[in-house]
């Protein structure tokens, strides 16, 4: 791909007349443009190698040799180059490149979504003939053919510029779609059955100069000229992806990526972009709602009826007795309001944002940590230590793919299966479940000493001494959560002893929306705002919040366990399911039923509130609230409201404010302004966070550095023993999540449950490959469709974390450091 | 729906040793399953994919620009009649109202037996004899309506087996080089470093 230009001196070049400096090695095409020149074009992306496909940026270039055409999408500028953009010859090309490409279209500009912000069309208004010559039959096509569950394709329209292709092969890396023909009958398809079932897909149709290209949630809804925008943060993960959220009469009706150049390159994951559909779906909580004691259903109450019983309760319990978890869902400044009503006005500090799927909080915050960019480096090491991008953190997956394709990075990936990213990496280790530490000893020992002593954790010698060499300079790590079958300890422990080799840095990618923004806001148990200790910062805490909980708290793990033995009064769930994203599912269970009351605030009844809830608070969604949102780096970017909610639904931080005057107290904001200028007070950490910051960076964010927290000693838990099959379970990026569940687009692609072993692991089954297997565990089973695997570890089976009808954590017992499991034919 | 047969793949592996990549033995894989079915099966186009290691939307992406391969059943015989300028100008346009009349097929058409299937093609760089025509890539020159029907005829009769195999067999023979008498090949990287006579050259001048 082009990248950068180099560093080194400028060259000069004249276009049409003045002096430019242009970088060494760029385009002429870019450094046209980056003086004010811009060249018309169709093929050229500045995110993708130059193809020279559509001729429409041919200019006269003289390098001495006298002037000619030329593509200035291919030319790198050199010095003394003397351009001309407008000359009678450029301007006779591009009458000619347009009149050609209008050959075969069908102009039907009208009925085309693209109509109105359409390269094609606005370009042939600014540089076309005005008439073409051209009488003879255009070619046809079958009007749209769908090329994937969400994108159509519309032949005709087609200019073949090779943009979606390369899109797909380059960025993607899911060459599902290819030209086909050659000559006037080319065309861009599908092989036969193959549809173009990429994570990416929609970036084609956003990428597309006409509207061959098209996306299900959008065709037909709007003009362009209907929409109005505004810039955004992507909430479905915690990569913080730059989008421009376009609505129309108070409707959101399409999300497209922007480019920052420190985060997504304008590229989205379908989830990222599409992911808005189910906030205006007919799940959504649209009022508050309450458990009808005679019927046992929950019903619409008055916003009056639904706090009241919440707080009835909530000022019954005795503040250990209360819990809050959840809250990746929000905006910082919702979650520094509920933090702040939960610690400081309700005093309890069983407060957790993560469900037990993901790592301890104190060694992620308290982490040297690495930007996209410094881990992406040309030329780096990158350790992967935790799950899969591809399937996690779609947008990150793209720029490590760039890094180890283009940039020449060497990728070392310690996961618990292979991942999206295997086939790239140098070096692909996948340790036996519950045994990473086990294999990070061996291979920091065997760095140290420039030999393996042996194999570790299933892996073999070889492997490890060929990873150890790989890790002789610098590196950063990439540090995830891998496999939820298992506690996180070996894992911790196995960063941990990263940490301990000094100059690494890591990129804590814990993947579950804001949960970077919720750990800064102190919605973790132990935890004050600010990357602070709740210890260290009670005396900052004193003048600004009623109270400060004298003691750390439980965790979500340690919260759920109590309620379920029935010492845990009041339950709120803050947009958390724990049915479906706790470890393990009885003990989930066990605890909604055994809370003495569960509130719950979310935009959809989940199952957990379905289950449990006893009053359902209806909050705003995503493109509903202002805000601010905190990614994986620690990079601060606005969330902007387009719409407004739904119903009576209101912003998280409005509902806690409501709470909290309820309860006596007054949380002392009324905007989300106003609590940035508090957090700023609260917190070391948000002081970087003014208005100016942020305005003066609208697209790349503000960047969040420092932690007051030392990195914990992290005890290595012992490896397990035993023999038998472990299971290995992992996040997909479509499964049967709520948000999923509501989201038109992408119901259906969440693959039917799969166990998928190693092949030389299949004697150790009695069932074949292909037929229905029942996986049980001391805990409970679920029934898959045996798949060989070779990427699986030969002593586990691998499972998706919530496949639908078959949720892994009804196997898994909450806090085993591995789960053993049997495989047999159904 | 056929995938290559245990042969071919074996033969597949075969050709696929010759290059420094298996990518690089796409177009021989895809004459190979030609040369099996007559033409390209899906089955066998993603068979192919699979063993270069590219999807099947890559194969037949690079297939379906090459005019030699067929997608859809052809006939036995492949009868391409050129109408470019110079076999125009000397009767191809009569030459193709024969053909269609005597095999009963217009231009794209196979016969009902599955024996011709009749194309017209652009130059096929045997202007001097025109009009000219070929049967499965054999040529013709010079070809009058009686030629026409003599070929015909010889064909049908099966007296021309041995000059003429039926569609998709690119040669009868397949070359195959012993492990001993191998040369060996080199990736491109290594191509790419000068030849080792190069630097003994700049020596003997030195
Ligand atoms: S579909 Fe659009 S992006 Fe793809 S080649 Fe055609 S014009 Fe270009
Ligand atoms: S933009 Fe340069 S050839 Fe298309
Ligand atoms: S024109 Fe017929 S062979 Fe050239």
């Amino acid at each position: 791909m082009t990248g950068p230009a180099g560093e080194g001196p400028a060259v000069e070049i004249t276009v049409d007349g003045a002096a430019v400096a242009a970088r060494p090695g760029e385009l002429l095409i870019e450094a046209c443009e980056r003086n004010g020149v811009y060249i018309p074009r169709f093929c050229y992306h500045p995110r993708m190698a130059s193809v020279g496909m559509c001729r429409m940026c041919l200019v006269t270039v003289d390098t001495g040799r006298g002037p000619s055409l030329q593509p200035s999408c291919m030319v790198t500028v050199a010095e003394a180059m003397a351009v001309e953009t407008e000359s009678a010859a450029a301007v006779k090309a591009q009458n000619g490149v347009l009149e050609f490409l209008l050959i075969n279209h069908p102009l039907d500009c009208p009925v085309c979504d693209k109509g109105g912000e359409c390269p094609l069309q606005d370009q042939t208004m600014a540089y076309g003939p005005g008439e073409s010559r051209f009488v003879e039959e255009k070619r046809h096509f079958e009007k749209p053919i769908a090329i994937s569950a969400t994108v159509h394709l519309d032949r005709e329209r087609c200019i073949l510029c090779d943009r979606c292709t390369r899109f797909a092969d380059q960025v993607a890396g899911d060459p599902l779609i290819s030209f086909m023909g050659r000559g006037g009958a080319t065309e861009v398809n599908t092989f036969a059955d193959e549809p173009f079932a990429s994570y990416f897909s929609g970036n084609t149709v956003q990428i597309c100069p006409v509207g061959a290209l098209t996306a299900e949630p959008y065709r037909f809804k709007a003009r362009p000229w209907d929409l109005t925008e505004a810039v955004s943060t992507a909430w479905v993960d915690s990569v913080g992806a730059r989008v421009s959220v376009q609505s129309s009469r108070n409707r959101v009706l399409r999300v497209q990526g922007v480019d920052a150049d420190a985060v997504n390159w304008g590229w989205l994951t379908d989830k990222e972009r599409f992911g808005f559909e189910a906030l205006d779906s007919d799940g959504r909580v649209t009022g508050p709602l309450v458990r009808d004691a005679a019927t046992g259903a929950l019903v619409p109450a008055s916003w009056a009826d639904a706090a009241t019983r919440a707080v009835e309760a909530l000022s019954r319990a005795p503040a250990e007795r209360v819990a809050v978890l959840g809250g990746a869902r929000l905006t910082n400044e919702s979650q520094y309001a509920w933090a702040k009503l939960a610690k400081g006005v309700i005093g309890t500090d069983n407060v957790d944002a993560q469900l037990d799927d993901g790592l301890p909080p104190e060694l992620v915050l308290s982490l040297p940590r690495a930007t996209i960019d410094e881990v992406c480096r040309p030329g780096g090491v990158i350790v992967l230590l935790g799950g899969d991008p591809k399937e996690e953190l779609g947008s990150l997956y793209l720029r490590l793919r760039h890094a180890v394709v283009s940039d020449g990075a060497t990728l070392i990936e310690i996961t618990p299966r292979a991942t999206g990213l295997s086939g790239l990496a140098a070096h692909s280790l996948h340790p036996r479940p519950g045994e990473t530490a086990e294999l990070m000893r061996a291979l920091l020992a065997a760095a140290a000493t420039g030999a393996a002593d042996g194999g570790a954790a299933g892996c073999d010698r070889a492997a490890i001494a060929a990873a150890a060499a790989a890790l002789d300079g610098e590196f950063t790590v990439v540090l995830g959560r891998g496999s939820l079958a298992e506690t996180a300890d070996s894992a911790a422990a196995a960063a941990a002893m990263l940490a301990g080799r000094g100059s690494v840095r890591f990129l804590p990618v814990l993947r579950r929306g804001n949960v970077n923004g919720a750990f800064d806001a102190g919605l973790a148990p132990g935890l004050a705002p600010g990357r602070t200790l709740l210890a260290a910062g009670t005396d900052r805490l004193a003048g600004i919040w009623p109270r400060v909980p004298a003691r750390p708290g439980r965790d979500a793990r340690a919260v759920l366990k109590a309620a379920s033995v029935g010492e845990i009064d009041v339950l709120v769930l803050l947009g958390a399911d724990p049915l479906n994203d706790f470890s393990d599912r009885a003990v989930a269970a066990n605890a909604l039923d055994g809370a003495g009351s569960v509130i719950a605030v979310d935009l959809f009844v989940n199952d957990s509130a379905a289950r449990a809830a006893d009053v359902v608070l209806a909050a705003a969604g995503p493109t509903e609230t202002e805000g601010t949102f905190t990614n994986i780096e620690g990079r601060v970017s606005p969330m902007a409201q387009k719409v407004t909610p739904p119903g009576t639904a209101r912003a998280d931080w409005m509902i806690a404010a409501d709470l909290a005057r309820r309860l006596g107290a007054d949380l002392g904001f009324a905007s989300p302004a106003e609590i940035r200028s508090e957090m700023a007070e609260a917190s070391e950490l948000h002081r970087a966070l003014t208005p100016e910051a942020l305005a003066a960076s609208p697209v790349e964010g503000v960047m969040l550095a420092g932690t007051q927290i030392p990195v914990p000693a992290v005890e290595a838990p012992v490896a397990p023993g035993s023999r038998g099959l472990r299971l290995v379970a992992t996040r997909t990026m479509y499964d049967d999540g709520v948000m999923l569940r509501h989201c038109p687009s992408s119901r259906g692609l969440a693959r039917g449950p799969e166990a998928r072993v190693n092949p030389a692991a299949l004697y150790r089954i009695d069932a074949r490959p292909s037929t229905t297997v029942r996986v049980s565990s001391a805990r409970g089973h679920l029934d898959a469709t045996l798949v060989v695997d070779e990427g699986v570890p030969v002593g586990a089976v691998a499972v998706g974390w919530l496949a639908p009808g078959a949720p892994a954590n009804a196997l898994i017992e909450a806090g085993s450091p591995v789960t053993e499991v049997t495989v047999e034919a159904r | 729906m056929s995938r290559l047969t245990a042969d071919n793949e074996a033969r597949a592996r075969r050709i696929m040793a010759l290059y420094p990549r298996p990518k690089s033995a796409l177009i021989p894989l895809l004459h190979l399953a030609q040369s099996q079915d007559g033409h390209l099966t899906d089955e066998a186009v993603r068979h192919v994919a699979e063993l270069v290691g590219i999807t099947p939307a890559e194969a037949a992406g690079t297939a379906t620009f090459y005019e030699m391969f067929k997608f859809h059943p052809v006939g036995r015989y492949l009868v391409n009649v050129c109408t470019n300028i110079s076999c125009a100008l000397l009767g191809a346009d009569d030459l193709v109202a024969h053909a269609s009349a005597a095999l009963g097929v217009k231009p794209g058409g196979t016969t009902d037996d599955g024996m011709f299937t009749l194309e017209t093609v652009e130059c096929m760089a045997a202007c001097t004899e025109a009009p000219c025509l070929a049967v499965n890539y054999r040529y013709r020159l010079r070809v009058t309506p009686n030629d026409f029907d003599d070929l015909v005829a010889a064909i049908r009769s099966g007296d021309i087996d041995q000059e003429i195999p039926h569609h998709g067999t690119l040669a009868r023979v397949h070359q195959e080089i012993p492990e001993g008498r191998m040369a060996g090949i080199s990736s491109p990287e290594q191509a790419r470093a000068a030849p080792a006579w190069m630097a003994a050259g700049a020596e003997g001048a030195g």
